[in-house]
């Protein structure tokens, strides 16, 4: 299908994005890798009047270690991740992540920042994201600011930006020694979206006792979630099978699926149980040092 | 007036910009390897590379390609001569219908150029993006093994 007629600006510098933004008002859309926005737009669930490419605005693609966090800037693609050394090495739940989104020509285009604006709970760094406890920064003719990711997804496909701001980098603190992080997914078939997807991030201390845990869920509830009640359970408790066991069982409790074509609520509940344990066994081995 | 680098030449854009790479490719300029399957990004076979890199041209507007570098299976033959994932294609027999063809060879060199020697579970994860329905997967990567050993021998 064709898309809506659509007027498109293309803004060599961020505050000129920013006013533009701020010129068209809420109907305009942002333009980065486009992987999710012009099939929506070619499928008339979009038609944005204005779209603002923000692709010739430079020093926006970067990955990089400062402060204390992974920072990604807002033109850093799924491939660039992908094969970055510094998220391969310090950054296993990411870098599981990239690998499982979509199919490489949709990695290639597409970036982590958009993932996370689009606001869809079926994408897979949101989750990711909440589980490493990331803040979102942002950028708008008021200044910059900085938002938790906690309070980032407010509904299906909103987030807490608003229409004149721009996702300008996402801050990931570098996990202290001891850390170890898994993602894993369950999609039908190549390219689809998750059926269910859970994200883990722990931190032992020496006595291999949990001192932090991160949790997320992905696509099975209107927003995506992040599993408090599973963090709060693992916290303090050194993880053995019993405890794994019974933090899946609350993962599974917590999701909220819906039936849909990819399967029953109980089936997408069951499978959160399943990826939950087998994630966070992965994530304890690597805490431990393993592969 | 707005210029596209298509196939290492300098082509002027006459039209109206928020179109989509693959139509000015295959309407405008007679381009017509690059396929159009399905229209919404999902099949694969109006791949291109834009600046090495492949993409689905039905979901590039015309101007997010403008500046960049852009090659289609049109620009892979050198001074007569096939790339070497061509020549496998063709000597394993790589397609049937041959609608995925070029799509399937952009991704393919895509791989290549950044693994010269991906073994098998690299060429499936990296090929994920392209869809055959005649299902001749297992030829189209026996192709692709084919042309890394073709270049390795090139290089020596």
């Amino acid at each position: 299908m064709i898309p809506r007629g659509f007027e498109y600006f293309a803004p060599r510098a961020l505050n000129e994005a920013v006013s533009l933004l701020q010129q068209l008002g809420p109907d305009a859309k942002i333009l980065s890798g486009g992987q999710s926005l012009i099939p929506m737009m070619k499928l008339r669930l979009a038609s944005p009047p204005y779209i603002v490419d923000i692709n010739r605005i430079p020093d926006l693609n970067y990955v990089s270690e400062a402060n204390g966090s992974l920072r990604i800037g807002a033109l850093v693609r799924e491939s660039d991740l992908e094969i970055s050394p510094l998220v391969g090495s310090g950054y296993r739940l990411l870098a599981d992540t990239t690998k499982v989104i979509a199919d490489p020509l949709v990695r290639n285009q597409a970036t982590v920042c958009g993932n996370l604006a689009h606001g869809d709970p079926a994408n897979d760094h949101p989750a990711t994201m909440l589980a490493l406890e990331a803040t979102i920064v942002a950028i708008s003719p008021r200044g910059e600011r900085e938002i938790s990711i906690r309070d980032f997804f407010t509904g299906l496909f909103s987030t807490a930006l608003q229409p004149d701001e721009i996702l300008k980098e996402i801050r990931v603190p570098t996990p202290p020694p001891r850390s170890g992080g898994a993602y894993l997914k369950m999609e039908r078939k190549v390219g689809d979206y998750a059926t269910a997807g859970v994200a883990v991030q722990i931190t032992l201390d020496e006595a291999g006792v949990c001192q932090r845990a991160g949790v997320g869920l992905t696509n099975v509830s209107f927003i995506p979630l992040k599993a408090a009640k599973v963090e709060d359970f693992l916290k303090g408790k050194p993880l053995d099978a019993a405890a794994i066991k019974q933090a899946s069982e609350i993962a599974a409790a917590e999701s909220q699926p819906m039936d849909d074509i990819r399967g029953s609520a109980d089936y997408k509940r069951d499978l959160v149980r399943v990826l939950t344990a087998r994630a966070l066994k992965q994530a304890i081995d690597r805490a431990k040092g393993g592969a | 007036m707005p210029q596209l680098d298509i196939n290492g030449k300098t082509v002027a854009v006459e039209t109206d910009l928020d179109r989509s790479l693959l139509s000015l490719l295959r309407d405008d300029l007679d381009l017509t390897g690059s396929k159009y399957g399905c229209g919404e990004g999902q099949c694969g076979a109006c791949t291109v590379l834009i600046d090495e890199k492949s993409a689905r041209s039905c979901i590039t507007p015309v101007r997010a390609a403008l500046g960049k570098k852009i090659t289609t299976i049109e620009g892979l033959e050198k001074s007569g001569r096939l790339h070497p994932l061509q020549e496998a294609f063709l000597e394993t027999e790589a397609l049937q219908c041959g609608y995925c063809t070029s799509g399937m060879i952009m991704s393919g060199i895509s791989l290549l150029r950044k693994n010269p020697n991906p073994p098998r579970e690299e060429i499936l994860r990296q090929m994920e993006g392209n869809v055959c329905r005649c299902g001749d997967y297992l030829r189209i990567v026996a192709a692709l093994e084919k042309a890394a050993r073709a270049i390795k021998e090139a290089r020596k």
